[in-house]
Formats: structure tokens, sequence, C-alpha cells
């Protein structure tokens, strides 16, 4: 039991003195690791270990993400005789035993992939780094399923500090000064929020942590569950101490299997341990927390009804106010907030937060998680500090575009956010400014487009996500949002005037003054921004008929032109078999049964079919 | 939620409860852990996730198990029924042996995982969100599982395909025997 400051400073102690092995490997082994083959890689580095008799000189590390996800399997040899660390990505099986032959240096045949971040807690070396470690500090670095490695780095202190040196108030004042903001969506103050439940009398609060990860294309906050999950529940008790709350409760998505595992794990250890529970190091705050399941509502993100859901309900949203912080579950104070915003409060604590302060923009402080998608190299989980320039993270970070095609947009804040083009790629971000550009942070998806996207397609697409998640219970938004997908349909079928567009516009508008809940409000931002940003592309479909970028079947043809040799490639892959023709000898697509899936159009090495 | 002809009032006979005593008694004892009281307002709290287990045991939630949880948290059937067809992650109608799931999340959809559907449907010769007639594929579409590098994603059960194509889409189907 660590039932004392005392005892833990000298639990911690012992563990950053303990004798490392020689080398240790560490293994990404986050979902998106395992679903690229991780497994099979651990267990040819397992095996060829014991087949060597390297025990006690290798030790295997399973982390959570590295967030390197364009070359998983990836693994990191640390050497703790010349402090060298390397990273190889695209792992196999049979690359164990070159690996282990050489642990000092990199392996003959083997590419490595560098690192481009520091950890602002620990170093100061900037130096041609884009990213800048909190949140992900650990994710990657220690063992989530071991208490140890956590406290080895310094877990729990923050606790510590809290439960025995402040007072409530002096935690909602540090956290207000640190300047730390809502990393879910909306970018509320954070230390605001809490004092709002901490002003209210009451015999119970609550402490909820929204782990109902929904936005399609951002997956941060399982990597930090899978990754670093104590430092989650670090986070909420020491949130709860702020509050006045003994009760937390972490709504988190079905879908996360080993998320939840992870978190299960983490719960049952921390309470062993004595810091969840009752007298948490002999100070009188009593913290107990429990997991309760999502069950696949994406609305369930917003903090009302998140809190229905919890309570066994729909998952539809109410008015507010009241606010949950002075009526939430089970009509007691109540503060929810995300995974990542969570994350950033041990550090803040820690080291203070003029520190934090000092990352990130004036009204943005700090780093924020970006799950870098679509159309780049190198995707990836990127961590960088607020006002970090889009083209830094996509052409830096990311590598530029896959297949050197033409950079298009980039979408962020997920279907309440908006499409980004290319002139505002200078743009440093934070929440202010992606709000002024029609977009959003959002929990922080970034899908990158290229020229082969149709951004009406795109609009189409989330309007869709919307359609489908919205709970009915307000007008705007059940029968508003089918419109609006009704309406993007018939220009996608070159059946739309400019009276749609018009009629579009202001069914917008509309929708986002009207409807109840920030889903509704914000679920027409991706079609605005679609409409100001990508003007000529509405205009194409509806003026010329015609879709630019080649991706609304309705009004693109496909037709074979004189480069054709007759190789009968086409006609072999044709799945409906419309495509006629003699060997050696010009081709013809008998149009009326063509279903334009485009096969022709790339199977063709001689650029003889035209896409119109 | 409407049934398709091939379901409906057979499935009604087939009363799950009934048939498997062994499920039942699962499912009992898991309610059992749970602090069940006489205030509807806190047994409801504990809905979700006895709903939970018991899709993990029966496989879906047919009209007898649904009475079942609602007599046992002492809830009214229309409550039970409320919940399971708002979210997603619930079904009352039987799957697949093999569930496959189409990821349509942002990063697969740009890079084309609505072919891929469409593909399926072809090939299964059912729409998105039906079981095939020998009860052997479920074809749904899912929310982003997060492995976005892999772009486009196709779930089978619990096996992750990754950087599917068309081509792949009757390799993927063959593959489940």
């Amino acid at each position: 039991m660590i039932d004392s400051v005392d005892k833990l400073t000298q639990r911690t102690a012992d563990l950053k003195g303990r004798t490392q092995a020689g080398t240790q490997v560490l293994v990404s082994m986050g979902t998106c690791g395992v679903a690229a083959g991780a497994a099979p890689v651990l267990d040819a580095l397992k095996s060829e270990i014991a087949n060597r008799k390297l025990e006690n000189a290798v030790k295997i590390v399973e982390t959570g993400c590295m967030g390197l996800c364009h070359c998983e399997p990836s693994i990191e040899i640390l050497s703790s005789e010349t402090g060298k660390s390397f990273t190889y990505g695209n792992v196999k099986p049979e690359d164990a035993g070159k690996i282990l032959d050489n642990l000092n240096d990199i392996a003959a045949g083997m590419s490595t992939v560098e690192r481009t971040w520091y950890y602002p807690e620990l170093e100061d070396n900037t130096e041609n780094k884009i990213q800048a470690r909190i949140v992900l500090k650990n994710s990657g670095r220690i063992n989530p399923e071991l208490l140890d490695d956590y406290l080895a780095n310094d877990g729990y202190s923050a606790l510590a500090k809290v439960l025995t040196k402040m007072q409530p108030q002096d935690v909602i004042d540090e956290i207000t000064a640190s300047g730390l903001r809502g990393r879910g969506g909306g970018g509320f103050p954070t230390g605001m929020k809490w004092s709002f439940a901490a002003a209210q009398k009451s015999d119970d609060k609550y402490m909820i942590c929204n782990a109902d990860e929904g936005d399609p294309g951002a997956f941060m906050d399982r990597a930090v569950l899978e990754g670093d999950p104590h430092a989650v529940l670090e986070a909420m008790a020491i949130a709860g101490y702020a509050i006045g709350a003994n009760h937390g409760i972490i709504y988190i998505r079905a879908e996360y299997p080993l998320a939840i595992q992870r978190l299960q794990i983490a719960i049952s250890q921390a309470e062993k341990e004595g810091l969840l529970g009752d007298n948490i190091f002999g100070s009188g705050f009593n913290f107990k927390l429990e997991l309760k399941y999502g069950a696949g509502a994406f609305v369930c993100g917003e903090e009302t009804a998140l809190i229905h859901s919890i309570e066994g309900k729909r998952g539809e949203p109410t008015f507010k106010p009241p606010f949950p912080a002075v009526s939430g579950l089970w009509k007691k104070p109540t503060i929810v907030n995300n995974v990542e915003t969570y994350a950033n409060v041990p550090a803040i604590i820690r080291k203070g937060s003029a520190w934090f302060k000092k990352i990130g923009t004036e009204k943005s402080a700090g780093t924020k998680v970006f799950a870098l998608a679509g159309k780049v190299k190198d995707v990836g989980l990127v961590e960088v500090p607020m006002g970090t320039k889009l083209r830094d993270i996509i052409f830096g970070l990311g590598g530029g575009i896959e297949n050197d095609k033409e950079f298009k947009a980039v979408q962020t804040g997920g279907p309440s956010g908006g499409c980004i083009k290319a002139d505002k790629l200078d743009t440093p971000i934070d929440y202010d400014n992606l709000i002024a550009l029609g977009s959003m942070m959002g929990s922080g998806g970034m899908i990158v487009m290229d020229e082969d996207d149709c951004m009406v397609n795109v609009a189409k697409f989330f309007l869709e996500f919307t359609l489908d998640e919205s709970c009915g219970k307000c007008t705007p938004c059940r029968i508003g949002n089918k419109r609006l997908y009704e309406m993007l349909e018939e220009i996608c079928e070159g059946k739309g005037t400019a009276q749609t567009l018009e009629k579009l516009r202001n069914l917008s508008h509309t929708i986002k003054d009207t409807a109840l809940c920030g889903l509704g409000q914000t679920s027409p931002n991706p079609v605005l921004s679609t409409m100001i940003n990508f003007e000529d592309e509405y205009l194409a479909h509806v003026q010329d008929k015609s879709c630019p970028a080649g991706v609304c079947t309705k009004l693109i043809t496909y037709e074979i032109n004189d480069n054709c040799v007759g190789c009968t490639l086409c006609a072999r892959n044709c799945p409906v078999n419309c495509i006629s023709g003699e060997r050696k000898a010009l081709h013809v697509i008998d149009q009326s049964k063509c279903i334009k899936c485009g096969v022709c159009y790339s199977a063709c090495k001689f650029h003889a079919i035209d896409r119109k | 939620m409407s049934c398709c002809d091939c379901q409906g009032k057979g499935q009604e006979e087939l009363n799950l409860i009934e048939q498997f005593p062994e499920k039942r008694e699962q499912l009992e004892a898991y309610i059992a852990t749970l602090d069940i009281g006489d205030d509807r307002e806190k047994n409801r709290g504990f809905l979700i996730q006895s709903l939970h287990k018991a899709q993990d045991i029966f496989g879906y939630l047919p009209l007898s198990v649904q009475l079942f949880v609602a007599d046992k948290l002492k809830l009214h059937l229309s409550e039970v029924y409320g919940v399971i067809s708002f979210y997603s992650y619930f079904t009352d109608k039987p799957v697949g042996k093999y569930k496959i799931n189409v990821c349509t999340g942002t990063a697969c959809f740009v890079k084309g995982a609505g072919s891929i559907l469409e593909e399926f449907k072809r090939y299964l010769n059912i729409e998105c969100g039906e079981t095939s007639r020998d009860r052997k594929f479920s074809l749904g579409a899912l929310r982003c599982v997060g492995a976005c590098s892999l772009a486009p994603v196709v779930m089978v059960n619990e096996k992750v395909y990754g950087k599917v194509s068309t081509k792949m889409v009757p390799d993927i189907i063959s593959e489940c025997k």
C-alpha cells in the first residue's frame, strides 16, 4: 500500500534507481500496431531472446501506441549503456534475429525512423522537432499494464502534491492559470468549468471522463487510454478533489476492447495500492472510479446526452441551462471532461501553470494531439504545440501527399468541422484560428484530401454521418439535415440548380441557429465550409453538370481513346463485361451497361481511357 | 425497426430464454451482482451494461431477452426497447456467423471504402445492415476502428484486413469458412 506521500516518494526513487537490463526493446502494441501485425513480431523477438539466453540482458516492453502508424509494427531499441535509442519501422517477424545480432547499432538491412518529437517536461532540445509530447509522454515508452512503470515516471506525484499541499481552490486556480481548454471539441476553459461545480453545495458530485471517442478518423483518446491509462485516473482524482467529488465515471466506447481492458487493470492496481479508494495518501479524501460503456451513439459525446446514457436512457441531449456543473448525473453537480484534457492535468500540477502557459499560443496553451490520416504519406498520431502551422504538420510530419498528387484540402473537426484549402496552410492552428477558417478543433481528426476528392461528395459524406447519428429529438437536426442531404444528392447527380445552392446555404444557417445541441448546431459546417472554399466545384456540378475530381458517378463517363493498343486488359477486368473489341484493335465501352466503377481506368497501362 | 420476412414470427417462437437455460442462468447470475433495488431510476443505470452482457451471451436481443431484462431490472419493456433501438451497438435481429464490417470513417472514405462496401453488397447480395439467408454473413459499416494507416479497413469478426481493394473482396469472403 502506498498510503502516504513518503511511501510514494520512496517507491518512485527506488524505481528510478532500479537496475535496467542492458537493452530494452519497446514493441508498440496499440490496436493499430496489433492490426498491422505486432503480435507475431513480439513472439519472434521473445523466442529469439530465449534461444540466445538473453533474458537478463534484453528486456521486452510492450507499450501503447508510439504514433508511427505509417510504419507499424514499430519497435524502439533503448540501450541503457550507451544511452542511444533508435526506432525500426515495418518490422517483420523474420527481422528478430537481425535486430538481436546487433543491439548497439542499427542492424544491417534495417531502416530506422527518426524521432520527430521532444518532451517539454524533460528536455529543452527543440531543434528540428515539430512535435512536443505532454499528453503522449508515456505512450509508447512505458508498459501501460505496469503501475511501476508509471510511478517511475513521477506517476501519482501530482495527486500527492494536490492532496497534501494544496487546497481545492488552489488546484482550480492553477488549472485556470495554465490556460488549459477542453480538448474534446469546444475548447471551454477547464479551470472555469471546474469552478462552477466547486461552487455548488451538494452531498454528491460526479467527475466524468468522456472516452466515447466517436469522431470518424480520430483515435487519440484511445491511444492515451491504451498507452497511459494511469494518467487519466490520476487526473480524475485531482479534479475530483478540486470540485469536491468522490465518484468518477469513465464512459468508454464498447468498441475499444483493449482500452477497456487496460483501464480495468489500471483501476484495480490503483485500488490495491490505495491510490484510489478511501483516505488516499492519508489525506481523508476518497475517490472511487467505475467504467460505464457506451453503445455506439455519436451524440453521446454531447455532455447532457452522455449523462442520460449513463443513467440508462436514450442518449438524447437536453437544453442547457441547467448546465451539468449545476445539475448533471442523477441531478447532482457533474463535470464532463475529455480524455486528452485529463491527460494534461498531472503535468500541469507537476511543472506548474507558468510552464504550461509558455507552450502554445496566447489563447490556446499547451499542445494538441492530431490523428493525421487520409492521402498523406506518413499517417500517424502527432502531438504539436498549439500554433503549429498546418503546413508543418502535413508536409513536415506527414511527408506530403501520397503518390505525388496535388494537395486539395484538409478536414479538421470531424463532422462538426470544415475543409481548409491550400492558401490557408500557413495559419497557426489554435481554437480561434480554426473557427475563423470555418472549421473547428474538434477532437483532433485531421484528414488530408488530394485532387481526386470531390468536395461536394465529402460534404455529403459528413451529412450522411450526421443523419445516421442525429438522435431525432429536435426538428432542425432531424429533418433539416435530411433535406440538406437530399439537396447534396441532387447536386451530385447533376440535378442541382443555382436555386439548390441558395436553399442549401439558407437552410444550413437556419440549422446552425436553431438546433438543440452541439451536434446539430455544427452539422452544416462541412457544407458551409466547402461552399465557401470550393465554390467553383459546386458551380461545376450545378452549371456544367460535371465533377472535376471525377468522383460523382452520375456526372462522369469513361471512353476509350486512340491510345488503345487492344491489350484486352480493361475488358478482362470489367466486372460487368461491357467492354468489347478484338485483340490488338480499339476497344469500346457500352455506355448503357457501364456502372462507372473505374476499374478499367486504373487497369489501363496506356492512358487510353478518358474520364470526363 | 423492421423485420424482414425470413425472421419475424419464426423468431418469436424461438424463445431464447426458454431454449437456453444455461445462457439464461449466466445472464441471471450477472444481473444478481448488480445493486438492483426498488428505485427504478437507479435500476435503469444498470440497463446498458446488462444489455451488453445479454448480447454477449445470446448474440442478439430478441423480444424474449428484452422481456427477461426488463423484468429483472423492474423496468418497462418499452424502456428497454427504446434503448436497444437507439444505440447502434445493440441489435434485435440475429447476426451472421461472419460479421463483415467495412470501416466508413473519414480516412477510409477518402481511400475508397464506399466502393468496397458496394462490392461486398454485390457479392453477398445483401444490403448494409442485413444478414444473408443462411445466416453466414452479416454486412455492416462501422465508424473508424482507428487503424487509419491501413485504410481502407474491413473487419471480419475480430480480424482486421488493411489496405483492402475491391479485388480482395472475393478472397476475403472465401476465407470465411
